[in-house]
């Protein structure tokens, strides 16, 4: 097993993790959105050579789907809609780039001791996928808690929507039908959350989640 | 007679590493003016320079102390000593069986420290910037130093620069992810401990960007001398430790005969001068950043650091 083989799986999704770091470093729109189609573009190499590996030809499905809607359909909506916003200049983050990069590193960690004791039994690909899968899922909710602008929050969402399918590919596959719906459904989400953004928009004038916290009612 | 032999391979390389290191120097500077189309200055300049300082008087301010002086030899040889544990052309030193990865830097660190404290030494204002700065930089670097450390020596096994090499030529390496962080990040450490473009820029005596330059400020004649002096071992000791372990071809192994010996020494120039081309390029085509940008560019190398570490036990526990 401690082949070629394994070796490119482990490149390949240590990428995802890495690529995910970028994502928390970027603090710019663009080019956040321009690391999530990377990021996306690594997930479909990943995941068609997990189907080559696996022998599983309904995978290379799945990376067609994470190359077409997550590197460019969903990456170009969203270039649309900074562009109508007009927020394409802003920069934001919250708290320093430091603490947030080092709690990171302390989610991966937890990440791989967590799911290298639970899968100690289960194939070698299979552990290290659920492994690293089980980090990009977690750097993506790190990225929807420490970001304010909305659409940022958005990409938070699709990472982390991008490490299940690594864990699902790691895991034999997923059938076609979840397959398609799981891709669909984040599309829907994605149509939901962009009409969101102009009605928060509309009402507050700002994408910064900041401001809705001040219309709580009667709680302060 | 493997003592002797050993000895004269250790000893030949001290004085190599001497004789190169302004060498490489003057060749990156070549290499820059000549991309900017200028004639840029010969390149056995820097042999002209120290022969010129070690002959000027010493200046020192009325206000320092013993350390002043003290200084520029210790940092001299702390740099000289972890320069020659370092496999250049050849591995099986004498010497770095004594010492390893660890040890270079903590002469480098110590050499750093004593730098540091000879800038507030005086009390001018401008050293005190240069070492406030030189110590965040370094609370940063050398950190990332030490996970890249971690990282080869969890790949290969041992924290000795001469079985790194051995290792890194032996078909056993395969494809890691790892190995590959590590490299960025021991490039961007590299560029951060030299002083180079995007961190500090060693051509500019502009007060407000200076780090290295600030905290010799004061110094002159023979003690700046053998400042710069180190500095430029420095710069040749981290491209020959980035060249030796990942990319340790035609290095002389031990016991090997008067040809291979050869072979290395021609094998270093090439990559001295491949890695002075490139870092040439990669300064004229970059631009310095703000001095409290410099954390964030450093902070990669540490996360690099970090993430390669972890990989690499992912991929070791399976």
């Amino acid at each position: 097993m401690k082949g070629l083989s394994f070796d490119l799986a482990h490149l390949l999704a240590g990428g995802l993790v890495l690529v995910s770091f970028m994502l928390l470093y970027q603090n710019r729109l663009y080019s956040l959105l321009n690391v999530f189609a990377l990021q996306a573009v690594v997930l479909a190499l990943s995941v068609a050579w997990q189907a080559y590996v696996q022998g599983a030809p309904h995978l290379y499905v799945t990376a067609a789907i994470a190359i077409v809607f997550k590197a460019m359909v969903i990456p170009i909506a969203l270039h649309r809609i900074i562009a109508r916003l007009g927020i394409h200049r802003e920069v934001e983050i919250v708290g320093s780039l430091g603490p947030t990069m080092i709690a990171g590193m302390g989610l991966v960690a937890l990440s791989m001791v967590v799911m290298l004791r639970v899968t100690a039994d289960a194939d070698p690909l299979a552990r290290e996928d659920l492994a690293f899968a089980l980090s990009v899922v977690m750097l993506g909710l790190l990225m929807m808690v420490t970001r304010r602008n909305a659409v940022s929050q958005v990409v938070g969402f699709m990472s982390l929507e991008n490490g299940l399918i690594l864990a699902a590919t790691g895991a034999k596959g997923m059938p076609l039908v979840v397959e398609i719906s799981v891709a669909f459904s984040v599309l829907v989400a994605f149509i939901v959350i962009g009409v969101f953004l102009f009605r928060i928009r509309e009402r507050f004038d700002t994408v910064d989640v900041q401001a809705l916290d001040q219309f709580q009612g009667g709680r302060r | 007679m493997a003592l002797i032999g050993a000895l004269s391979v250790e000893i030949s390389q001290m004085l190599l590493v001497l004789l190169l290191a302004p060498l490489l120097t003057g060749f990156v500077r070549k290499a820059k003016a000549r991309l900017l189309r200028r004639q840029g200055p010969p390149l056995l300049q820097p042999y002209r320079d120290l022969i010129r300082l070690a002959r000027k008087e010493a200046v020192v301010a009325h206000s320092a102390s013993w350390l002043f002086r003290f200084v520029p030899y210790l940092v001299f040889a702390a740099t000289w000593v972890a320069a020659a544990l370092v496999p250049t052309f050849a591995t099986g030193l004498l010497f770095s069986w004594s010492a390893d990865l660890i040890a270079i830097i903590a002469l480098l660190g110590s050499a750093r420290f004593f730098l540091a404290l000879a800038g507030m030494d005086v009390g001018t204002s401008f050293g005190g910037i240069g070492s406030s700065r030189e110590a965040m930089f370094a609370t940063l670097a050398e950190p990332a130093m030490i996970m890249i450390v971690f990282t080869l020596a969890l790949v290969a096994g041992s924290t000795q620069l001469s079985t790194m090499a051995g290792f890194m030529t032996s078909p056993a390496v395969g494809l890691r992810v790892s190995l590959g962080m590590a490299l960025i990040a021991l490039v961007i450490v590299a560029l951060a401990e030299n002083g180079r473009i995007p961190v500090d820029n060693p051509a500019t005596h502009l007060e407000l960007t200076m780090v290295h330059e600030a905290m010799v400020l004061e110094y002159s004649g023979r003690h700046l001398a053998l400042i710069e002096l180190a500095s430029w071992l420095k710069l040749l000791l981290y491209v020959s430790l980035i060249s030796c372990v990942f990319a340790p071809w035609g290095i002389a192994h031990e016991g090997k005969g008067l040809t291979a010996h050869a072979i290395g020494v021609l094998a270093y120039f090439g990559k001295l001068a491949v890695a002075g081309l490139l870092l040439a390029l990669f300064e004229t085509t970059i631009a310095k950043m703000r001095v409290f940008r410099v954390p964030d560019f450093v902070g990669v190398a540490l996360m690099l650091g970090f993430l390669a570490v972890l990989l690499r036990f992912v991929s070791g526990s399976l």
